[in-house]
């Protein structure tokens, strides 16, 4: 029994993206959930299920400070940033089955001022991630190296992709320039204002080859939010849904060691994509927009090859002469994404495809927006998407 | 004046099989499991071959020989510990055996890196208990 069309996103609800928040994740978390809930047309006491990232806060600390006194479900994906998009599907479950009835997604955090305390201020530890088999693998076999961030993990499988097909560095361009234009857009976006082209692109530093600083997400506090019920039950509330057509998560083989895949680019998405077009019987290249998730540039353009948008090393192809750019065939992350609005892991981007399908996008909003797809990617390439329709 | 406190680079804390695996390291030997049953190497360290489920196998020694199968020169360190070592490379290293493990660069410069550049495993104590493997270029 496939969830495709029994289920839709009713509201949604972002904080401030900031750089140093005074709060803690849980009190952004808090914050979002109720402009969620209140943009759903809904009370707290009607939530009874509850979604919560790795880390951070849990289920149980959310709910009591929430007021929820009935939560009949509740979950945690660990997937680092695929987890907001898997638990989209975990929620489309619960409620097809009727085991909840409003289920709430939150995901907030201090990405930024964990790893920078202010003097004077309660310091908070980074809190995230929580028990994970690929803690292990760090540890044990690619931090002893230097390896001990994720621009050096992915940075494996983007440079063999790079060399192979021979991707120039204009294609990552591409991704870093259309998110940074459209964030000029969007007052919630932390890269408003600071605009950037191929030249200043191609002249910033290196971090570890083949990802330079603008191939790099932002770092932030802050936190986002979104409310699911059944399709028919979305219908009786103030928004237009924004329904479910179909998701599905994906992990890639082994997932909890990079070096010894098969087949390098076979990466989560590649697994859940087929799943989740098929559910929602369209096609990748029916969608009028793609929120992917963009921790590093070079990660959108192995997401577009495993979505189907493209083939196998014809990323650089697809994202040439503005075609991901609003005015394009294919606009990419009209808010921003997490190069230019913030990172709060890929939850900005479900929030910023609703308000497309809503016709709620501002000057952002691509004419005619009936169909979009969201992707996740976390940790070593797990993956996640949704295909979502008006 | 105080002494600049020098912060460690992160070492392998080898629990079970990984410390079997670095065990060998310790004496100058790169072994991997190799299944006991269909023959197959495997790295990481399992419990059990995904192949053809058997948890029988054997530590057997590599040829020590292969190939760059992919890299990354890092030059931002994301740990204080390795920021005198910038600009720095991580290899990935695909061995005669098939396994492919991660690993540093000894011997070239990180910018004349390429892949399939091929490579010969040595190994360098880091404290008592604890040798890594590194590579460095090797005749073709």
């Amino acid at each position: 029994m496939s969830f495709a069309e029994r289920t839709a996103i009713i509201g949604v609800g972002e904080t401030d993206y900031v750089r140093g928040s005074e709060q803690s994740p849980t009190e952004l978390m808090l914050e979002a959930s109720r402009l969620a809930v209140a943009d759903a047309g809904l009370q707290l006491t009607e939530i009874d299920g509850l979604i919560p990232p790795p880390g951070f806060s849990t289920a149980e600390e959310l709910a009591a400070n929430l007021g929820i006194e009935d939560l009949r479900y509740s979950t945690t994906h660990h997937q680092g940033g695929a987890s907001p998009t898997a638990s989209l599907q975990s929620a489309a479950m619960a409620l097809c089955h009727g085991t909840a009835k409003h289920v709430l997604l939150p995901l907030g955090w201090n990405g930024y001022s964990a790893l920078r305390p202010k003097p004077g201020t309660r310091r908070r530890g980074f809190g995230g991630g929580g028990a994970n088999a690929l803690l292990t693998t760090l540890r044990d076999y690619y931090a002893p190296y230097g390896a001990t961030a994720p621009v050096q993990w992915y940075a494996w499988i983007a440079m063999r992709h790079k060399q192979l097909y021979r991707i120039p560095d204009e294609a990552t361009g591409a991704v870093a320039i259309a998110c940074r234009k459209h964030a000029q857009h969007n007052p919630r976006a932390l890269m408003r204002g600071r605009p950037l082209d191929m030249e200043a692109y191609l002249a910033s530093r290196w971090i570890s080859t083949p990802f330079r600083l603008f191939d790099c997400c932002l770092e932030t506090d802050g936190a986002a939010a979104v409310v699911l019920t059944t399709s028919e039950r979305a219908r009786d509330l103030p928004h237009r849904p924004v329904v479910v057509m179909g998701g599905a998560e994906g992990h890639p083989y082994p997932a909890d060691d990079i070096p010894s895949r098969p087949d390098p680019f076979r990466i989560g998405l590649s697994f859940a994509a087929p799943k989740a077009f098929e559910m929602a019987g369209v096609q990748p290249h029916d969608v009028d927009f793609l929120c992917v998730y963009d921790c590093f540039t070079y990660v959108v353009l192995l997401q577009l090859e495993a979505l189907g948008m493209c083939k196998r090393g014809e990323a650089a192809d697809f994202v040439r002469d503005g075609a991901i750019e609003l005015g394009g065939r294919y606009p990419l992350n009209p808010h921003g994404g997490l190069l230019s609005q913030a990172h709060v892991w890929g939850m900005n981007h479900i929030v910023e495809a609703v308000r497309q399908l809503r016709g709620d996008a501002g000057p952002a909003q691509v004419e005619g927006a009936e169909l979009g797809v969201v992707t996740g990617w976390g940790d070593f390439g797990d993956g996640s998407l949704v295909v979502l329709r008006r | 004046m105080a002494e600049a406190v020098r912060i460690p680079k992160p070492t392998p804390q080898p629990e079970d099989l990984n410390a079997e695996f670095y065990g060998w390291c310790a004496k100058g030997e790169l072994r991997f499991q190799r299944c006991g049953d269909c023959r197959r190497w495997r790295h990481l360290p399992r419990v059990m071959c995904a192949a053809c489920g058997s948890t029988r196998w054997t530590w057997e020694g590599s040829s020590g020989r292969g190939v760059v199968f992919s890299f990354t020169v890092t030059h931002q360190a994301m740990h204080p510990a390795f920021a005198d070592d910038v600009p720095y490379a991580v290899v990935v290293v695909e061995l005669e055996e098939g396994v492919r493990l991660v690993s540093g660069l000894r011997g070239l410069a990180p910018e004349q890196l390429a892949l399939d550049l091929p490579v010969e495993v040595e190994f360098e104590p880091v404290s008592d208990e604890i040798a890594l493997p590194y590579f460095r270029p090797r005749p073709a």
